[in-house]
């Protein structure tokens, strides 16, 4: 299991052919409070870049986009009850939803947390 | 929030060093660089707010005195006067404010279009009479002096009060702090003002504010900002907080924010603001496009909103069941207080009673939204006489 980070701050877990996806640690901070969250439907296919699911704060409403292409599977129902666990757990139980990817090569371009932590700094 | 962005440079309160070092999250807003947020976030600071006491630096507004040139000593004379230069302007019965007392006003365009909305207070000290204490939205504020200045000509000169500190104290314990600063302030009366001793300096305090709570607001010269502020926050039932939460308490309040709620289209039938035409102006017609705004057929009401499922956004489509547009989302968000999406906006006044059920448009979906009168967390304003 390997975890990967994304330039638009999102993580991806890698688990044989299956990625979860979610928001940094950093993400949720500069988003503030979660208010709302929209996810993809189950079976649903997304190309890397594709618009997957929205975070909302208090303030804002923010486009998460899918890291590598695939097909959804699974995605968090529990965060409509608590939408909250994603400013809480982040990179944890406030994950958004899992893909079956369709070309498993494409997460060797993501950043590991060295490079990412790296890239947060730069930013 | 987030206003047009210019290349000028972000102005700063007296306050900015302090906010940075509380950890605030900073934004441009209105040309200054304000607090959005501290570490304890949104909904922690506007749940504070609503059960213990909120501090919040609005120094980015717009302070004001409008004051005679040339006083006669008759103290009800200079008042009458004064008042005669700002009244063609707004929609308020400045002439007969009582001593201390703030009045919120309309400022309006020669179509009837709302300019600003702002306050107008008269001095409680009879040696202060002539003068008047303004107070204007941050947006708005060089074109609102302007057009007072304007009106004024040479009879009166206006003052800006703008490079001070202007804090607002919100809150059901706001009352028992400011005991602490100033005790004769804990005395005044919703909507009054009076200047208290601080620190060898005076304070405007005015018992008002914009989060539907009892509270304050306080203006400070710029050396005593941040002994204000810290005298404030050192006591344990206060805790700083950012325009966030500034935005979610008064929208809650069914209070509109001028630049979204608020413009030169909108008129005061149609923002339901009618309250701010005072009766003896009503009665006299004479305030700005008197004419056409007491016999107007409102095209659109503003209305409050229960929102199912996403929050829905400034410019979110509003529409009937049938799917047709009838109005516009102006304000919405999340309510911390009532664990919900709302939001505040404009519908065809066929559509405004409470209890309509209409839709807001979330990213090309409907999603039902239910018209609801406004406030929609119950104003808790200090009454004299109750607890």
């Amino acid at each position: 299991m390997t975890t990967r980070y994304t330039r638009d701050h999102e993580w991806v877990r890698l688990e044989g052919n299956t990625a979860t996806v979610g928001i940094s640690r950093y993400a949720q901070e500069q988003l503030g409070d979660i208010v709302f969250v929209e996810l993809p439907a189950v079976g649903k296919k997304l190309a890397k870049g594709d618009e997957a699911a929205v975070v909302e704060s208090v303030k804002a409403a923010s486009e998460i986009f899918a890291p590598v292409s695939g097909e959804v599977t699974e995605v968090n129902t529990a965060l409509a009850e608590a939408p909250g666990t994603v400013n809480t757990h982040a990179e944890g139980a406030g994950w958004f939803f899992k893909l079956r990817m369709s070309d498993p090569a494409e997460a060797d371009a993501l950043m590991d947390s060295d490079a990412y932590e790296d890239f947060i700094e730069s930013v | 929030m987030a206003e047009a962005v210019s290349d000028a440079p972000l102005r700063e309160t007296p306050l900015a060093a302090t906010h940075r070092a509380l950890g605030a999250r900073m934004v441009p807003f209105a040309g200054y660089s304000m607090p959005v947020q501290y570490p304890a976030g949104i909904i922690a600071e506007h749940k504070w707010t609503r059960e213990h006491a909120g501090l919040f630096d609005v120094s980015h507004m717009g302070p004001s005195f409008l004051s005679l040139t040339e006083k006669s000593g008759d103290t009800e004379k200079d008042h009458a006067a004064v008042a005669a230069l700002i009244e063609p302007l707004i929609t308020a019965d400045v002439r007969g404010l009582k001593p201390g007392q703030v009045r919120y006003t309309l400022l309006l365009n020669g179509e009837g279009g709302i300019v600003d909305d702002l306050m107008v207070a008269r001095p409680r000290d009879p040696a202060w009479s002539g003068t008047l204490y303004v107070v204007v939205n941050a947006g708005t504020k060089d074109g609102d002096f302007a057009r007072i200045a304007k009106a004024a000509g040479v009879r009166a000169t206006l003052t800006r009060s703008d490079d001070g500190a202007l804090l607002a104290l919100q809150g059901p314990e706001a009352a028992a702090v400011i005991r602490d600063i100033a005790p004769e302030a804990a005395e005044l009366g919703f909507m009054t003002y009076g200047s208290f001793p601080f620190e060898g300096t005076r304070l405007l305090i005015s018992r008002s504010g914009y989060t539907g709570e009892d509270g304050f607001e306080i203006l400070a010269g710029s050396d005593h900002a941040v002994s204000l502020w810290q005298r404030l926050t050192a006591d344990p039932r206060v805790k700083p907080i950012g325009l966030g939460a500034r935005d979610s308490l008064r929208l809650e309040a069914g209070l509109p924010l001028y630049g979204h709620d608020l413009d030169e289209t909108t008129t005061p039938t149609e923002a339901n603001l009618g309250f701010a035409i005072s009766k003896r102006r009503r009665e006299a017609r004479d305030f700005p496009s008197a004419g056409r705004i007491l016999t107007e057929s409102p095209r659109r009401l503003r209305v409050g909103l229960l929102v199912e499922g996403a929050p829905a956004r400034e410019g979110a489509d509003i529409a009937d069941a049938n799917g047709a547009k009838v109005g516009t989302v102006t304000s919405g968000g999340f309510a911390p207080t009532l664990n919900r999406p709302i939001a505040m906006g404009y519908v065809d006044p066929m559509h405004a009673a409470p209890g309509t059920s209409l839709n807001v448009v979330v990213r090309g979906r409907a999603q039902p939204a239910t018209v609801v009168a406004l406030p929609f967390v119950p104003h808790r304003y200090f009454r004299k006489g109750s607890p």
